[in-house]
């Protein structure tokens, strides 16, 4: 008889002492290839207040579209500086930061590939088990064929959408807005 | 089908992480704890089927860790004050596999019940010689060990007279995206237990007993330290025979 996992508890209101060490905003550093993009946002409540006690990670694979892990066995290439892992603790503003490339295409379980993505994982206070969603690039032809953005009703798929940032080359805004009408999509992961 | 399977990515067929138990992992709404009233999203989650993306995820190796970490009572040019404890076991998956190499993160209150965080602001004194955060990473059973000291309850904001029971955050990785887990480690026997929104969000008595260390003899040191067990079980694979094997059957 397989085990019971281990049950999910909230990182409660003091995880930045343990977050802290781990906490990484710019994936991009030098020798690593592929296009710079700032990603920016923020988390607000269902009252529209900021929380600024929620830490957003992410997990990406290089411009390559590969990621830096021992399953991924594409014949493509891996660079050493890049991880694929960022971790940014939200301000008093509710706000978060990364710095990153835009990753290549992965394969999809139909057989294609997705669009070029980044998994998230957000946790905070209040919430018992972290949220997984999705950050996905504006304007980009990939995104009406991505396996992922097909299961989301097209209503509500611009919330995975990252959005442009005017004037602002590289610059994209995407947020977490945990109830409500404009409420981002969260995944059953 | 053998054609179509060969047309594949090898990426494409890995297999899948398990879904937990019903009742096993807490939902995101959980009244009794106020906090989450404002925060659980209100509309259903979108089923996501596994992809590489949740199949592989962040690795970290002995390069992201300092050896000497996973002993709190040594950080510090004295002693911190409190019950000297061992914390101990493994971490496996489902299927009882060992996690091997794997990341675990904890930070915990001191032995008065307080954070070093500046937004804590319970009136208990802080402890010069304790910073109350550790990591290690599991050896090649899933074995790890803490050094520390037992954390204080404290009291919260939630309801009336709210205190959390002593407990100690957790934080892994495990292997894939899927595996990523934080939860909090009980003391067995704590009078506080039965009435914390946050231990009781889950239904399933058994996944909540989980979350309770045992006390053991077995690391116990005689005249030092109590020692107390604390297993922990990831998701497990689905099965698939045909894992990265198309070319093999």
């Amino acid at each position: 008889m397989s085990l019971t996992p281990t049950t999910s508890q909230t990182v409660g209101p003091f995880f930045l002492i343990g977050f802290d060490r781990m906490s990484q905003e710019d994936l991009a550093l030098a020798g690593v290839s592929g296009e710079r993009v700032e990603i920016s946002g923020r988390v607000v409540d269902g009252d529209g207040e900021p929380v600024p006690d929620a830490v957003i990670e992410i997990w990406q694979a290089n411009a390559h579209g590969r990621y830096a892990h021992p399953e991924d066995f594409q014949d493509k290439p891996l660079e050493s500086q890049f991880k694929g892992y960022g971790r940014c603790p939200t301000d008093d503003d509710g706000k978060f930061h990364f710095t990153t490339i835009r990753p290549g295409r992965v394969p999809a379980p139909d057989g294609g590939l997705q669009a070029p993505h980044l998994a998230v994982s957000v946790f905070m206070r209040g919430l018992l088990i972290r949220l997984v969603t999705r950050i996905y690039f504006p304007d980009d032809p990939a995104n009406e064929e991505d396996f992922v953005l097909n299961l989301v009703e097209a209503s509500r798929r611009e919330t995975l959408i990252a959005k442009k940032v005017v004037d602002n080359e590289g610059a994209l805004e995407w947020n977490v807005v945990l109830q409500g009408p404009d409420e981002t999509v969260f995944f059953d992961c | 089908m053998r054609g179509s399977e060969k047309e594949l990515p090898a990426a494409a067929r890995l297999a899948a992480y398990r879904r937990p138990p019903p009742g096993s992992q807490p939902k995101h709404l959980h009244p009794s704890y106020v906090s989450s009233i404002k925060r659980a999203p209100t509309k259903p989650l979108i089923y996501l089927p596994h992809t590489i993306s949740e199949i592989t995820g962040p690795v970290f190796g002995p390069e992201s860790v300092d050896v000497k970490a996973f002993d709190l009572t040594k950080q510090h040019s004295g002693e911190p004050v409190g019950e000297r404890i061992i914390v101990s076991g493994r971490v496996v998956d489902e299927d009882r596999r060992p996690i091997r190499e794997t990341l675990i993160d904890i930070w915990q209150a001191n032995s008065a019940g307080r954070y070093l965080h500046k937004i804590d602001q319970h009136d208990a004194p802080l402890d010069p010689n304790f910073t109350g955060v550790g990591h290690t990473l599991t050896d090649s059973e899933g074995r790890y060990r803490f050094v520390t000291v037992r954390p204080g309850a404290y009291p919260w904001k939630n309801h009336y007279n709210a205190w959390r029971p002593s407990h100690i955050h957790f934080s892994l990785f495990g292997p894939a995206f899927a595996t990523r887990l934080v939860t909090q480690m009980y003391f067995p026997g704590d009078a506080l237990i039965p009435f914390d929104p946050v231990f009781n969000c889950t239904a399933d008595e058994k996944a909540r007993q989980g979350l309770i260390a045992s006390f053991d003899w077995e690391t116990t040191i005689p005249d030092r330290s109590l020692g107390y067990r604390f297993d922990i079980v990831l998701g497990g694979r689905e099965a698939t025979p045909m894992e990265g094997q198309g070319g093999k059957r």
